[in-house]
């Protein structure tokens, strides 16, 4: 079947695309049903963007097949442009342009005609509280109002599918958090959402699934719950005085140091685990200056799957 | 108008293409219409070029059966429209640099309206700057000696020319990263085509090989035409008019297919 509103929104099969003999997506499949959010995770150069530029049919993949919304995004790569909004990183607003001006212009590209595309401007502009700055160019706006616009630009048709490439790259902690309301209140209208990232907590915060992606190839997948129950109930984190002893205690303990002076473990049992660490460290007369218990977070998810250090 | 419609026939229509096209022109032309500092110095230059081979140079350079500035500005017009090609490289590269072509590929529109859209507004902009250095020719002298449907037809004439460079420099700015490397490709391009020719002096001043390759390539054979069609007589035969027309039906047949595919490939 092609076309309406297949269960799956997005589906990949084997998608594979090099640039110059270097492989940015080596075989990867993944599947999005309809109304969920995917969050694509991973740090720079892992694949994300190579990834949503060809379902978002910007670039052809080398080999595979992907359908959106049911279209072939080689195939049947002008039905999947109607049926998707692209946002994020690298996909960019006019700057010279007001912001009312841009939305109009994407919806007489999008061949929703001048009245209505009038009608959407002003609608998305209240929607994302950019009716003041409206008819100001672009160049005036804030970080937090460009991707604010820029995501409007992305829902100009109304699609049912919405790939969204780093969305807050490089946002205050309060914008951020503004865009988060707005994504989540666009998932429960129905949006199908794939979404890029590098944040952990905004995987955590806003996907329903996470694809974990490390130099082209997923790494793990899974609900976030799902991924960290995959490493154990709980994190123990010692900290030590200097680089040296925290060097020599993880050679103790059998693990390595993050952070300069952090030892970490991850383990099924806590306090049993905490119990024996604190022998063999008191045996080799080492005494930790911080000892903390916790839940694991994606940090320690990805730590321990890419064994990268995490740059955030 | 104002109806949506899903229909794959409907959306791939040519009746699409042209609206998505003059979408892009109203676009290209607000940005000009905002910075207007591009326009000024795209005027400039050539402003430059006029005073310094009129009134610097000028003295020095005989030509043939004409006064030197009779045929200056011709030479200078099709500098002009040259030069202003670079634009539409630089604007092709920076739409790409910043992230709007990635926007603009991934809505239904058509596939040729960006560059369709790109290279009009650029050259609409060249009949303007073209008209302005018209009148600057007039204020230094420069006068034509034909038809004003003769001398309607020389903008015409140069204004193609610069149509179909721009097909070349879309294509260039699909390539580079940005505009600044935009620049740096179209130079070594448009020196040899704008200064090894007819434009400025006379090649039959030029030594063998030289003087070969500006009497025959596009600028020159432009320059000529536009000479004839502004101030005619035997030295100037309209072949050069035809001659010029085909050159740019020519780069335009060729680079325009070239960059189009160029766009839809990435």
């Amino acid at each position: 079947m092609t076309g309406g509103s297949p269960a799956t929104a997005i589906v990949a099969e084997e998608l594979r695309r090099t640039f110059d003999d270097v492989v940015a997506v080596d075989n990867i499949s993944l599947a999005v049903p309809r109304g969920s959010v995917l969050g694509l995770l991973g740090v720079n150069g892992a694949g994300k963007t190579t990834m949503v530029r060809m379902l978002a049919t910007v670039l052809k993949p080398d080999s595979g097949h992907a359908t959106v919304h049911g279209f072939d995004v080689i195939t049947q790569s002008q039905d999947v442009r109607r049926s998707i909004g692209l946002a994020g990183q690298n996909a960019a607003v006019d700057e010279n342009l007001t912001g009312r001006e841009n939305l109009e212009l994407v919806g007489r590209l999008s061949h929703l005609g001048r009245e209505k595309s009038r009608e959407r401007a002003g609608e998305l502009l209240d929607q994302f509280g950019l009716l003041d700055a409206g008819n100001r160019p672009v160049r005036t706006y804030s970080g937090g109002m460009r991707r604010r616009l820029d995501l409007g630009a992305a829902l100009v048709a109304q699609p049912p599918v919405l790939f969204l490439d780093e969305p807050t790259a490089g946002l205050d902690p309060a914008s951020r958090l503004d865009l988060w309301g707005v994504i989540e209140s666009l998932v429960s209208d129905g949006t199908t959402v794939l979404l890029t990232t590098q944040y952990l907590e905004e995987a955590d915060r806003l996907a329903d699934n996470i694809v974990v992606i490390d130099k082209g190839l997923i790494a793990a997948e899974g609900t976030a719950k799902q991924l960290k129950g995959r490493l154990g109930d709980t994190v123990i984190e010692f900290e030590f005085a200097s680089p040296d002893v925290a060097t020599s205690a993880a050679t103790t303990l059998g693990s390595t140091v993050s952070a300069g002076t952090v030892v970490r473990l991850v383990m099924a049992n806590g306090p049993a685990t905490l119990r024996d660490a604190m022998n063999q460290l008191a045996a080799a007369d080492i005494t930790p200056s911080h000892v903390a218990l916790r839940e694991p977070t994606l940090d320690d998810v990805f730590l321990t799957l890419t064994g990268s250090a995490w740059a955030s | 108008m104002g109806v949506v419609s899903d229909s794959v026939s409907v959306h791939s229509s040519v009746g699409w293409a042209v609206r998505d096209t003059f979408a892009m022109v109203w676009r290209n032309l607000t940005v000009i219409r905002r910075v207007p500092q591009l326009l000024v110095f795209s005027f400039v230059q050539p402003l430059i070029f006029v005073l310094m081979f009129r009134y610097v140079f000028g003295g020095t350079i005989k030509v043939p059966g004409t006064p030197y500035v009779d045929y200056l500005m011709p030479g200078v017009f099709v500098q002009t429209v040259a030069f202003g090609a670079i634009n539409t490289a630089i604007g092709l590269a920076e739409d790409k640099n910043k992230g709007l072509l990635e926007r603009l590929q991934s809505l239904p529109m058509s596939r040729s309206a960006v560059l369709g859209g790109r290279v009009l507004a650029d050259t609409a902009r060249n009949v303007f700057i073209v008209l302005l250095m018209l009148a600057v020719g007039f204020a230094v002298g420069f006068r034509t000696h034909t038809s004003v449907l003769q001398v309607v037809a020389g903008v015409g004439v140069m204004v193609l020319f610069g149509l179909a460079l721009s097909w070349i420099f879309a294509l260039i700015g699909l390539i580079v990263p940005n505009g600044e490397a935009a620049q740096a490709a179209a130079f070594p391009l448009l020196v040899p085509l704008v200064f090894a020719s007819s434009a400025f002096v006379d090649p039959r001043t030029m030594p063998g090989p030289l003087r070969w390759w500006a009497e025959r390539q596009p600028v020159s054979i432009t320059a000529k035409a536009v000479r004839s069609l502004t101030i005619g007589g035997p030295e100037y035969p309209s072949a050069y008019v035809w001659g010029s027309i085909a050159w740019s039906l020519a780069i335009i047949a060729v680079m325009a297919p070239l960059a189009v595919r160029k766009y839809r490939r990435s």
